[in-house]
C-alpha cells in the first residue's frame, strides 16, 4: 500500500529526516514512534499527499478519495456545528448516503445530543471525536492517524479501540507516543530517530 | 458536474459561516457608507463631478475588505489542509470563496449604491453593468491573492499590497464605463480582465495551496 | 566574469555613441539622447520580468528547486530595472517639459504599476517559510505579474480617453534614422548584457548562500 525509499524531507535548510524507508502492506498496521521533532507528523503529511518529498521516492497506493487522515487540529470550522462540517466533508467526499452515515457516525462516537451545537462549545475530547468522525467518514481504505488518543478521555478512548478493532482489512499508519495502547493490534513499528 | 457542485458545497458552507457570525457583511455595508461620507469631506464644492470615480475607488475598497477575511478560517483552524486533501479539484476551492466573497460584495453593493446615488448623483446602467463585471474580476483574482497572503504571516498588511495594483485597471474600466460616453469598450475591457484573471487563478490555484 | 567585462564594453560604447555620434532630435534637442538609455532599461526590464515569469513556469512545470533561485533573480534585477526605467524617464520629463511626472506618458503609469505589483512580489516572499511552498506560491505571483503587463498597458491606453484627452507627442518611434537605430541597437545590445552579468552575479551569490545554510545545518 505504502511504499517508500531514501525518502528526505526538508524544508528550506532545516532537514527533518533522510534517507526512510519503509513497506506498509494492504492490511498493515503500522505505529510511527519518536520524540517530538522527529518527523512523525511530517510523515504523515507526505503520505497523505500534504506535502511533497525532497528527495527519494514515495508511492502511496490509495487516491486522495480514499484516504482518510486526522491531524493534531481536528480540521473543522468551529463555529459550524458537528452536522454541518459532516455534511461538507460527506459532500466533497461524495460519500453515498451521506445523512444516514453521518447519523451513524455521529452516534457511535456519542455525539448525536449535540451534533447541532457549534463545535466551538465542544471540548476538546468532543473535538477529537468529531475528528474522528471525519476521518472514517468516507471509508477509506488507507487511515493516516496522528496521536489519534489525543485529548479522549476513557470512555471516549474506549470508543475508539472498539472502532479500530472493527475496520480490520484497512492500513493504518499511525503515529503515537503511546506504542504500548495499540500494540495488539500493530503489525509493525518505525521507530523515527 | 461534480466540480460546480464541490464549488457550491464550499460557498454554502462560507454563506452558512457569515449566517453565524454576521461579521463580513455589516462590516462591508458600514465600511462602504463611511467612505462615502469621508468623500463627500474629500470634494471641494466643484470637483463634484469627481464622485463617479470615487465610487469605484470604494468599491475595491470594500471588495479589499471581504477578501481579507476570507481564507482566514481555513488557515486559522488548519481546515484548508483537509479541503486539499479532499477528492475535489483543488481550483473549486479558489471558485467556491469567489463565489462567496462575491455574494458577500453584490449584497453590499446592493445597499451602497442607493447610497451613492442619493449622497452624490445618480448610476446609470452602464455603471451597474460596470460593477458587477468588476466584481466578478475583483473576487476572482481576489480570491487566488488571499490564499497567496494567508500562507504567510502578517496576511491582513500584505494583501492590499498584492491586490491593489492588480485592482488598477478595474478602477480603469469601472470609471471610463462611468464617466465616458463610450461605456461600451470599457465594459469589454472589464470582461476580457474577468476572463484572463479568471482563467489564470483557476489554473494556477493547485500551485498556491498543495506544496 | 567575461560577461561583466562585455557588458561594460558594449555599454560604454552604446553611451558613448548615444552622447557623440548619434543626431541631435531637431523637436527635442540634447535632451532626447536619453532616450538612448531610457527604452532600452524598460526593454530589459520587460525582458528580465518575463524570464522570471518562465522559470517560475519551469519551476510549477518541473518542481526543480533551482528554478526557484533563477525566477526570484529575474525578478529582482527586473525589479531594479522598473525603478530605472522609472527614474530615466523621470529625469527625461524633467528635461523635456520640466516637471518630475507627466501621468500622459504610458510607459511611465505603465511602469509605476509594475513596479508596485512585482514590490510586492519580495513583501510576499518574505512573509512565507524557506520551502517548496514560497517557491510555488512566488512563481504563481510571478506569472500573474506577466499577464498584468498587457493587461495593465491596455488599461493604461483606455484610461488616457478620460484622464486627458491632449496627445502626448510620441518620441523615439519606430521611424528612426540609420545612425539612431545603429546607437539604440548598442545600447539596447549593452543594457541586456548588463541585466545577464548582474543575473548571473547574484544568482551565484544566492547558491551560494543557500549551500552554506545547508552545510551550517547538516554541521549543527
Amino acid at each position: 500500500m505504502i511504499q517508500a525509499r531514501a525518502l528526505s524531507k526538508r524544508y528550506g535548510a532545516k532537514r527533518v529526516f533522510e534517507g526512510l524507508d519503509l513497506d506498509v502492506p494492504e492490511g498493515g498496521f503500522v505505529l510511527v514512534t519518536g520524540p517530538n521533532g522527529s518527523g512523525k507528523t511530517t510523515l504523515l503529511r507526505l503520505v497523505a499527499g500534504l506535502a511533497a518529498p525532497t528527495a527519494g521516492r514515495l508511492e502511496v497506493a490509495a487516491d486522495r478519495a480514499r484516504i482518510g487522515f486526522l491531524a493534531h487540529e481536528p480540521l473543522v470550522y468551529r463555529e459550524l456545528s458537528a452536522l454541518q462540517n459532516l455534511d461538507l466533508y460527506g459532500r466533497l467526499y461524495r460519500v453515498p448516503e451521506r445523512r444516514e452515515r453521518i447519523g451513524m457516525l455521529l452516534e457511535r462516537f456519542g455525539l448525536w445530543e449535540a451534533r447541532r451545537e457549534p463545535v466551538s462549545s465542544f471540548s476538546r475530547g468532543m473535538q477529537q471525536r468529531l475528528a474522528l468522525c471525519r476521518a472514517f467518514l468516507h471509508d477509506p481504505d488507507l487511515l493516516l492517524l496522528d496521536e489519534p488518543f489525543n485529548a479522549l478521555d476513557d470512555a471516549g478512548a474506549a470508543l475508539l479501540d472498539g472502532e479500530l478493532a472493527g475496520m480490520g482489512g484497512r492500513t493504518f499508519l499511525v503515529a503515537t507516543h503511546d506504542p504500548a495502547r495499540l500494540a495488539p493490534l500493530a503489525t509493525a513499528t518505525l521507530a523515527l530517530a | 458536474m461534480t466540480y460546480l457542485r464541490d464549488a457550491a458545497a464550499l460557498a454554502r458552507k462560507d454563506l452558512l459561516l457569515e449566517l453565524r457570525g454576521k461579521e463580513t457583511v455589516p462590516a462591508m455595508v458600514l465600511f462602504v457608507v463611511a467612505v462615502f461620507v469621508a468623500f463627500r469631506f474629500a470634494l471641494p464644492e466643484e470637483q463634484e463631478g469627481a464622485a463617479g470615480g470615487l465610487l469605484w475607488v470604494a468599491i475595491v475598497l470594500t471588495a479589499l475588505l471581504g477578501l481579507v477575511r476570507a481564507f482566514v478560517p481555513e488557515r486559522e483552524q488548519g481546515v484548508l489542509d483537509a479541503l486539499v486533501l479532499a477528492p475535489c479539484d483543488r481550483s473549486a476551492i479558489w471558485l467556491g470563496k469567489a463565489l462567496s466573497v462575491l455574494a458577500f460584495l453584490l449584497i453590499a453593493e446592493a445597499a451602497a449604491l442607493p447610497v451613492f446615488a442619493v449622497f452624490f448623483e445618480p448610476v446609470d446602467a452602464a455603471t451597474v453593468g460596470a460593477v458587477l463585471l468588476a466584481d466578478v474580476g475583483l473576487c476572482g483574482v481576489g480570491a487566488l491573492l488571499a490564499a497567496m497572503a494567508v500562507a504567510g504571516r502578517a496576511r491582513e498588511v500584505l494583501l492590499p499590497l498584492l491586490f491593489l495594483p492588480l485592482a488598477i485597471p478595474v478602477v480603469i474600466g469601472g470609471v471610463g464605463a462611468t464617466v465616458t460616453d463610450d461605456p461600451a469598450r470599457y465594459l469589454g475591457f472589464l470582461a476580457l480582465y474577468d476572463a484572463i484573471f479568471a482563467i489564470l487563478a483557476w489554473a494556477t490555484f493547485e500551485y498556491v495551496v498543495t506544496e | 566574469m567575461l560577461l561583466s567585462a562585455a557588458a561594460l564594453v558594449i555599454l560604454g560604447a552604446g553611451v558613448g555613441l548615444a552622447l557623440l555620434w548619434a543626431p541631435e532630435d531637431a523637436d527635442q534637442g540634447p535632451t532626447q539622447r536619453i532616450f538612448y538609455i531610457h527604452v532600452p532599461v524598460a526593454l530589459t526590464a520587460y525582458a528580465l520580468l518575463g524570464w522570471g515569469a518562465w522559470k517560475a513556469l519551469r519551476l510549477l512545470w518541473t518542481r526543480e528547486e533551482r528554478y526557484d533561485l533563477e525566477s526570484y533573480t529575474g525578478v529582482h534585477i527586473g525589479l531594479i530595472f522598473a525603478l530605472l526605467t522609472l527614474v530615466t524617464g523621470s529625469i527625461w520629463a524633467r528635461a523635456s517639459w520640466g516637471v518630475w511626472w507627466d501621468w500622459r506618458e504610458r510607459q511611465l503609469v505603465l511602469f509605476l504599476i509594475l513596479f508596485l505589483f512585482y514590490s510586492a512580489y519580495f513583501m510576499l516572499r518574505y512573509s512565507l517559510e524557506p520551502g517548496p511552498a514560497r517557491g510555488r506560491i512566488s512563481a504563481v505571483y510571478a506569472l500573474v505579474g506577466v499577464v498584468l503587463i498587457p493587461v495593465s498597458f491596455l488599461a493604461v491606453r483606455l484610461a488616457e480617453q478620460f484622464l486627458h484627452p491632449t496627445p502626448l507627442i510620441r518620441r523615439g518611434g519606430p521611424d528612426m534614422a540609420g545612425s539612431m537605430l545603429a546607437t539604440f541597437s548598442v545600447c539596447l545590445a549593452g543594457m541586456l548584457a548588463l541585466a545577464g552579468a548582474l543575473y548571473a552575479n547574484e544568482l551565484a551569490g544566492k547558491r551560494l548562500d543557500a549551500r552554506l545554510r545547508e552545510l551550517r545545518e547538516v554541521l549543527s
